[in-house]
């Protein structure tokens, strides 16, 4: 199981929106083999920038309503919120630097 | 013999790195697998594998790359997600830069892939609010809505079926009249009420609010021309060779695939060149698998012949 904490629909504007970290929005669902694939790499990057950064998933099976206001129509979708705004969003599987490199720039 | 970080470097870690990364390992060789993203390569977006011996009832494509990266860490693989950006390559010693670091092998096993070709019609846009790679990832979002499939090589044609399973209708639109995948594939997709054909035809082009509304479709013998209203648009036209790292070093075919003999060996000694990024007439994951089992041998003699 992922280390990284789950969040549901109703949890989403606190504990993003409202966050005071910078936060990273993993969308995935259990069907999807890059979201289970990246998984680990997420969590890496937990380890490392933790501290400064929060990180969060959202199951869009369990959530769909969360992924429709925000238009997602594929996963992964990472969503990089800062002050309850979008800063950055990458869909698809990506290398391990551009993913540090998103969030350095947070 | 020079002294170097490593005897064997294998880039990537889908099916043909990862078996070459368990023949290497089992030879005890000194090696180290890169990956820049996650392991598992192009079959991680596959979802049912009915190819592949030794699952009868097939298996999925996701669970397959597991079991093969589960296997080559038993044996005590090394892997590390880094991404070479640059090489300089001399039958001696193959210097690797990833980022700032630099490492060196004596041989190097290039087994980074292909990925899936995009039209260039403009869908960059689009991606994903509507166009799509990995129906098994997507296929949901899709649920009793009308989408458009391109391509029609086993990928589009399974991946056409597998959206069948969520979807309203699937146009499938391919540029011949007749389709390339296999025909135990071609049997399910004929027979399939969800599925309409859409021959001779390219995608020109797509439009849409919020993401993909309509797709422009041309038959390439007519030139007629028509619109599909669909909320997605799926592409398996084929693949493109991950090479990017490659600075004009290796011999390569005139779609950009790296040329090799039957050994695997590239125009330069010591370098391999296994599964997807290859030359070669077929694609699969048996290929791939078969392609590294050979080459990681080749790495082996390679090793034991330097001065």
């Amino acid at each position: 199981m992922s280390s990284i904490f789950e969040i549901d629909d109703d949890a989403f504007e606190k504990e993003v929106l409202g966050s005071a970290k910078p936060v990273v929005v993993d969308f995935w669902a259990p069907w999807c083999g890059p979201c289970r694939a990246i998984t680990p790499i997420i969590e890496e990057l937990e380890v490392t920038y933790g501290d400064k950064i929060k990180f969060v998933k959202v199951n869009v099976d369990e959530n769909p309503l969360t992924p429709s206001k925000y238009g997602i129509k594929a996963i992964p979708t990472l969503i990089f919120f800062k002050d309850g705004e979008i800063a950055d969003q990458i869909t698809g599987m990506v290398a391990k630097a551009k993913l540090e490199e998103t969030i350095k720039a947070l | 013999m020079p002294q170097t970080d490593y005897d064997i470097v294998i880039i990537g870690a889908g099916p043909a790195g990862l078996t070459a990364g368990i023949y290497a390992a089992r030879a005890r060789m000194n090696v180290l697998l890169l990956e820049k993203a996650a392991p598992g390569g192009q079959i991680i977006i596959t979802d049912w594998v009915e190819n592949y011996p030794g699952f009868p009832e097939g298996i999925s494509g996701y669970d397959l790359g597991e079991k093969m990266l589960i296997q080559a860490k038993n044996l005590g693989l090394e892997i590390s997600t880094e991404e070479v950006t640059a090489m300089e390559l001399s039958p001696g010693v193959k210097t690797l830069h990833l980022g700032e670091k630099t490492l060196t092998t004596k041989s190097l096993i290039i087994a980074s892939g292909a990925s899936p070709k995009k039209l260039n019609v403009g869908e960059e846009k689009f991606m994903g609010k509507g166009v799509s790679f990995c129906a098994t990832c997507d296929a949901p979002f899709f649920r009793d809505k009308t989408v458009v499939a391109v391509g029609g090589g086993d990928t589009a044609v399974q991946e056409a079926i597998f959206l069948t399973k969520f979807v309203n209708k699937v146009y499938l639109i391919h540029r011949r009249d007749e389709l390339r995948a296999t025909k135990i594939l071609q049997e399910r997709a004929f027979s399939n009420d969800k599925i309409e054909f859409v021959w001779d035809s390219v995608v020109t082009g797509m439009d849409g609010f919020f993401g993909v509304e309509n797709v422009h479709v041309k038959n390439v013998k007519t030139d007629e021309t028509k619109t599909i209203k669909a909320d997605g648009c799926f592409v398996w036209i084929g693949t493109v060779p991950n090479t990017d790292f490659l600075t004009n070093s290796l011999e390569l075919d005139e779609w950009g695939f790296i040329k090799a003999d039957k050994h695997m060996e590239t125009s330069v000694p010591g370098v391999f060149a296994v599964g997807d990024v290859r030359d070669t007439p077929l694609r699969q994951i048996a290929t791939a698998v078969g392609d590294a089992a050979i080459a990681a041998v080749s790495a082996e003699h390679f090793i034991e012949n330097l001065a």
